[in-house]
Formats: structure tokens, C-alpha cells, sequence
């Protein structure tokens, strides 16, 4: 059985997935600042791994809001 | 459903609906409703902003790869040992015309040569051998003049090395060394 949340659940849960996406978007910006130090100071080894955990912070961001799109398709 | 109902037209003051001015009886603001979606919205831009970031993440993989990819940099003659005095700095462009460097003359045999680019914001470094630095002029910078490693200043890169060669009475560029430390 697929749960309803009222609207103060959805409210709270809202809340919480910005936080984490916030912290998550913060964690990226991070990255890519250390990744574009690297680049210009010509050391290539962490820009590939830098790469794939951008991609794996990006789905981590897209899963919270797939299930922000799907809570919203069950009211 | 009654409890949706009720949670319909909530006023700031929280006071039932009845008991609100009339404009806000005949035009009633939702704001749990309006919160949710401020912040959804906000959510949602946050994830593009994420995408933006992975884009580039993605843009210093693919030029980092066209980088390697260009290889061996070519054999370029800067100057005739004869024209550089000792003590003296002497401009060039390596290894496109638009990257300025700057050859130094440290002694009768010894020479060296930096990216004349600052490594904070681009700006062009000025040599002042008689202090033994490279000025950046734009934020108050400021290099060794032989190790080109950052002293002063919100630059934390050195300046990106030339690597030279003397060969039959001249200098020749042969490759930049970028670094870290």
C-alpha cells in the first residue's frame, strides 16, 4: 500500500531533502574548485575520480528529487 | 476529507478563517502550500546546479584528455644568447602566441624562464630583479625570481616553468612545466 503524507510530513521532508542536496550541491562546488586547481597545476591523477564522484553526488540529487516528483504524484 | 479541508486556507496569525479581514476571506493565501513549493522550486533549481557542476566537472576531463593528447610541445628559439644581458628579462610567447613568458639571464651561462601569466587571475607579472621577485601588479603578488614559487599575495600556483635548452649560441623553449608546489 502506497503511504499518503499530509501536508506538514511533506512540508518536513521537504525540508530535509533541500538540506541534503544543499550540502551535497556544496560538496561539488568543492570539488570542482580542487579539481580546476589540479588541472592548472598540471596534475591529472584525481581529475578522472573527481569526475565520477561529481556524477555520483548528481545522482544522489536526482533520486531526492525523483522522490520528491513521486511523493507529490501520490497525494 | 476533512483534515486536507481544514489545511486549505491557513492565515499567518494561524486564526481561523472566519475570523480574517475580508480581503483575506475573498482572497485566502495558503501558506504551508506556498512554503512547499518555494522550497520544491528551490530544490529543483539546486539539482540543475548540480548538473551545472558536473557538466564541468566533465569539461576538465575532456580538456585535461586533449591536453595529453597534444603531446610533445614544440622546439621554439626565443633568442640569441647575445642579446640578453645578464640580470635582464626578455619577453616571448610560448607555446602559442598569446602565452607570454618571460627568459631571464641569472648569470653568464644560466638561464631561466616562467609563464608570465599569474597564476591567481591571469594578470601579467612583472620582473624586478633587484628584489629578487615577480611583481603581479593586480593584486599585490609576488614570485621568486628563481624558483618562480609564490611568496606574497593570493596566488598559491608558481608560475608554470619554461623548460629551455642552449644550444649553438641560443635559446630554445622546449616544453612548460606546470606545478603544483
Amino acid at each position: 500500500m502506497k503511504r499518503r503524507f499530509s501536508r506538514e510530513q511533506r512540508l518536513t521532508m521537504i525540508y530535509g531533502i533541500l538540506c541534503i542536496v544543499l550540502i551535497i550541491v556544496m560538496l561539488q562546488l568543492w570539488l570542482l574548485i580542487a579539481t580546476m586547481n589540479a588541472y592548472l597545476g598540471g596534475d591529472d591523477s584525481i581529475i578522472l575520480p573527481a569526475g565520477l564522484a561529481s556524477l555520483v553526488c548528481l545522482a544522489l540529487n536526482a533520486g531526492l528529487l525523483w522522490y520528491v516528483f513521486r511523493m507529490e504524484r501520490q497525494r | 476529507m476533512k483534515g486536507e479541508r481544514d489545511q486549505l486556507t491557513i492565515a499567518p496569525d494561524g486564526a481561523p478563517l472566519e475570523d480574517q479581514p475580508k480581503w483575506r476571506q475573498d482572497f485566502p493565501i495558503d501558506w504551508p502550500q506556498d512554503h512547499y513549493v518555494s522550497r520544491r522550486d528551490f530544490t529543483k533549481f539546486m539539482v540543475l546546479t548540480s548538473l551545472a557542476f558536473t557538466v564541468g566537472q566533465f569539461w576538465i576531463v575532456v580538456q585535461n584528455y586533449l591536453r595529453a593528447r597534444r603531446g610533445q610541445l614544440p622546439l621554439l628559439k626565443i633568442a640569441d644568447v647575445h642579446q640578453v644581458s645578464v640580470g635582464n628579462a626578455f619577453a616571448f610567447a610560448y607555446p602559442e602566441p598569446h602565452d607570454s613568458c618571460l627568459l631571464l639571464r641569472t648569470g653568464e651561462e644560466s638561464f631561466i624562464a616562467f609563464s608570465q601569466k599569474c597564476t591567481h587571475l591571469s594578470c601579467a607579472v612583472v620582473p624586478q630583479p633587484d628584489k629578487g621577485r615577480f611583481y603581479c601588479p593586480c593584486h599585490v603578488g609576488s614570485f621568486d625570481l628563481t624558483t618562480g614559487a609564490p611568496t606574497a599575495g593570493p596566488p598559491r600556483r608558481p608560475l608554470p616553468r619554461i623548460t629551455l635548452e642552449v644550444r649553438s649560441g641560443a635559446v630554445y623553449a622546449t616544453g612548460v612545466e606546470l606545478r603544483m608546489v
